[in-house]
């Protein structure tokens, strides 16, 4: 048996001495699509942040395993370098660094931590090619500072782009679809669509259904005060718009926490 | 932008990569200050009367002199009796071809990256390398004298041309002028000199690189360079200095002369010795440099400052005739305990002169860091135009950056401008970067770099090349 590409035990997280994850479980495997929902302050964020190894947030308890092995001790390079990549809600701005020198230096350091060879000019601007027909990104922002002036839908847009090129076995994506207009919103999904593949699996973090109608997911898990509460298929999702998150909070006050998958 | 971190990775491996000293036998005058040393370095180089005259009223002026004590760097005193004004390798120095020159100096210049070799055509780059207080060897100088162009050490500009040194030595930066400025003008040793004619470009990058070796010695080398009309040049200096305890003075001072529509490039890429990390020994490096712009006559001066216990300078420009333009671009990293006060001068004398001003000053540490500019417009330089930006980066919360704008107008056409910021670099920025696979020092020296592009940007290709990796190396353990 093969283990699963990510598996999260129990964890307990906290910034500031502000405890926000109180024993959050789930177990993610190569191919599969996560969907996280829950209301603002349930600890979608911070569960991202934690699984890439933000060092503002200190991991109290609980274990998360990548490919079998405890990743909590790795620095955040690390944890690329090994496949997780993560989709940020808000992306920097980093005044002066073009996005293909940017990309090109991340690409080659991955490659490198892996005992690949770096990519050569050539090499790398094929790939680049590739890659921004499949997000629809516009070759006038490769070449300017890493987001700086772009839009919030440009923003998103790269870091899709950056996802396509650094090709992580496991992609979380925090409110992607947050700030998109419909238009933006489906480029996006058909980028995570098209590099789904049997070994790939991606976390997708949501406030709202409509992304799931674009990108399908496998799983739904509902997140409460730091929990994974429920957790059933993408009809959970349909029934969450329908019906809001105050059922699942009276079901979860009564029982704890319930599993469907 | 140039791919630079498999260099940085590669060269990160020491504090101070250029620290080491090499074992050259030197002639070294006694230490001390008086008429007679003077004498006796104007009679080590066998100069006309008139220099050695020259030599003596500015030491006389020196006397006369108070060190000044207005800027923000405080060093303890300098026993300028205690110094060594002259020091040269004993091999003789005039050579007429490389296999003269001493094996163990050119093994230092190769250490350094600077070859001297003239076969090695592939650089495009003419060097003239200053070992402690003597000019090693100028390379490429038959191929530049092709075209009229003169290149070589200064003491053999005083021999070979005399009317030229003596009509514009002292010109743009009088003996009387400062300090520092004045002490170097009585004991200079040597330098560069260069000469471009009428309406020549120079068709290679020139470049002079300094190296103080010798302990107990400071370096005071003056470099004279003129582009006659029309003509335009390039031109590079590197500097770096072995690992010492003790402090090391280096009054240098640079003097550019550009006649009507002549275009002086001038880059710098400071890398003396700065001290370790609690800031014992390392250069003081308090240097004058000035321009002097003709009409429609360009001069650019482009600085990244890395080195050095303190650097205390000001590259400046004298926009004496209509429509010339001053340019000044600096990068200043201070780490540890260094300290740097830096900036320009723009002196808008001219009609319609404009200068542009941009300073980008890293502070780590317990470095301090201040930026100090004037920009001045005299009365008749109407329809002049100033235009200045100074930003500031802090890594860290134990460092310290100032920005102190000088700004005097006694026209009322002028538009002066003046813009400044410091930020932080900021932990979602680097969690960012690392999040993509980057280390996190790689992350940092990525964020500088990119603070420092519109400065880099300024320099020639190979030493913008250089000179990212060498912001790499400076940050080493600079964060966390």
């Amino acid at each position: 048996m093969t283990d699963p590409l990510l598996e999260i035990r129990d964890l307990h997280a906290s910034v500031d001495g502000t405890e926000i994850l109180h024993g959050l479980s789930l177990t993610i495997n190569a191919g599969e699509v996560h969907a996280i929902m829950g209301t603002n302050g349930s600890g979608k964020s911070t569960l991202t942040k934690v699984i890439a190894g933000h060092p503002d947030y200190e991991v109290t308890g609980g274990d998360v395993l990548f490919k079998g092995r405890s990743i909590l001790q790795d620095e955040p390079e690390q944890r690329a370098c090994a496949g997780i990549f993560l989709a940020f809600q808000y992306p920097v701005e980093v005044p002066g660094v073009s996005n293909l020198y940017f990309l090109r230096s991340a690409l080659n350091a991955q490659r490198k931590s892996r005992g690949e060879a770096e990519l050569s000019g050539a090499e790398f601007l094929a790939l680049v090619k590739e890659k921004a027909k499949l997000v629809d990104i516009d070759q006038g922002l490769l070449n300017r500072s890493v987001n700086e002036g772009f839009s919030g839908g440009e923003k998103k847009r790269n870091e899709i782009f950056q996802l396509a090129m650094l090709a992580p076995t496991l992609a979380i994506l925090d409110e992607t679809d947050s700030g998109l207009d419909i238009d933006a919103l489906k480029t996006v999904a058909h980028g995570v669509n098209s590099l789904r593949s049997p070994e790939r699996a991606f976390l997708l973090v949501t406030h709202y259904q409509r992304l799931l109608n674009y990108i399908e997911p496998d799983f739904v898990h509902v997140l409460l005060d730091g929990r994974v509460v429920k957790s059933g298929g993408k009809q959970l999702a349909l029934e969450l718009e329908d019906k809001g998150y105050a059922w699942i909070e009276e079901e979860a006050a009564g029982s704890g926490s319930i599993s469907v998958a | 932008m140039p791919d630079t971190n498999e260099s940085i990775q590669a060269l990160a491996q020491q504090e101070y990569k250029h620290g080491w000293v090499s074992h050259v036998d030197a002639d070294q005058l006694p230490p001390g200050l008086h008429e007679d040393i003077v004498r006796a370095i104007s009679a080590k180089k066998h100069e006309p009367e008139w220099l050695t005259e020259w030599r003596l009223r500015a030491y006389r002026h020196w006397l006369t002199m108070r060190e000044p004590e207005w800027q923000k760097p405080k060093y303890p005193k300098i026993d300028y009796q205690g110094i060594i004004y002259y020091s040269a390798p004993k091999k003789k120095p005039e050579v007429s071809s490389l296999d003269e020159v001493d094996p163990e100096l050119l093994e230092t210049f190769e250490k350094l990256g600077i070859s001297l070799d003239e076969q090695k055509r592939l650089s495009g780059v003419a060097v003239d390398a200053v070992f402690d207080s003597v000019s090693v060897k100028t390379t490429f100088r038959e191929e530049l004298s092709k075209q009229g162009i003169i290149f070589c050490s200064f003491s053999e500009a005083v021999t070979d041309h005399p009317e030229l040194v003596k009509k514009y030595l002292g010109s743009v930066v009088p003996y009387t002028d400062n300090y520092f400025a004045t002490l170097n003008s009585a004991v200079f040793s040597d330098g560069s000199f260069c000469y471009i004619p009428p309406g020549v470009r120079c068709p290679m990058e020139l470049s002079t690189y300094f190296r103080i070796n010798s302990a107990g010695t400071g370096q005071f080398e003056r470099t004279l360079l003129i582009a006659d009309e029309g003509a335009y040049v390039s031109y590079l200096e590197g500097c770096t200095a072995p690992q010492r305890d003790e402090n090391q003075l280096h009054a240098a001072v640079v003097e550019l002369v550009a006649l009507k529509g002549a275009h002086i490039k001038y880059s710098t890429v400071q890398n003396w010795y700065p001290g370790d990390k609690d800031g014992k020994g390392g250069v003081y490096n308090f240097v004058t440099k000035r321009g002097m712009a003709n009409e429609n006559a360009k001069i650019s001066w482009t600085q990244v400052e890395t080195g050095s216990a303190i650097t205390w300078k000001y590259p400046s420009c004298v926009l004496k005739g209509d429509n010339s333009v001053g340019e000044f671009y600096s990068v200043a990293l201070t780490r540890d305990r260094q300290m740097a006060d830096t900036g320009t001068k723009m002196i808008h004398i001219g009609k319609n002169t404009r200068s542009t001003i941009v300073s980008k000053g890293i502070s780590a540490g317990h470095a301090d860091q201040t930026y100090r500019g004037l920009v001045k417009i005299m009365k008749g330089a109407t329809g002049a135009r100033n235009y200045s930006v100074c930003d500031s980066l802090l890594i860290g919360g134990t460092c310290g950056a100032h920005t102190t704008p000088y700004i005097e107008s006694a026209n009322p056409t002028a538009v002066v401008e003046h813009e400044a910021s410091t930020s932080k670099i900021s932990d979602d920025q680097i969690f960012f970067l690392r999040q993509r696979g980057l280390s996190e020092e790689d992350a940092v020296s990525m964020i500088v770099n990119g603070f420092c592009k519109d400065v880099l940007s300024e320099l020639p290709m190979e030493f913008a090349v250089e000179a990212q990796k060498l912001l790499g190396v400076k940050l080493e353990g600079a964060v966390g």
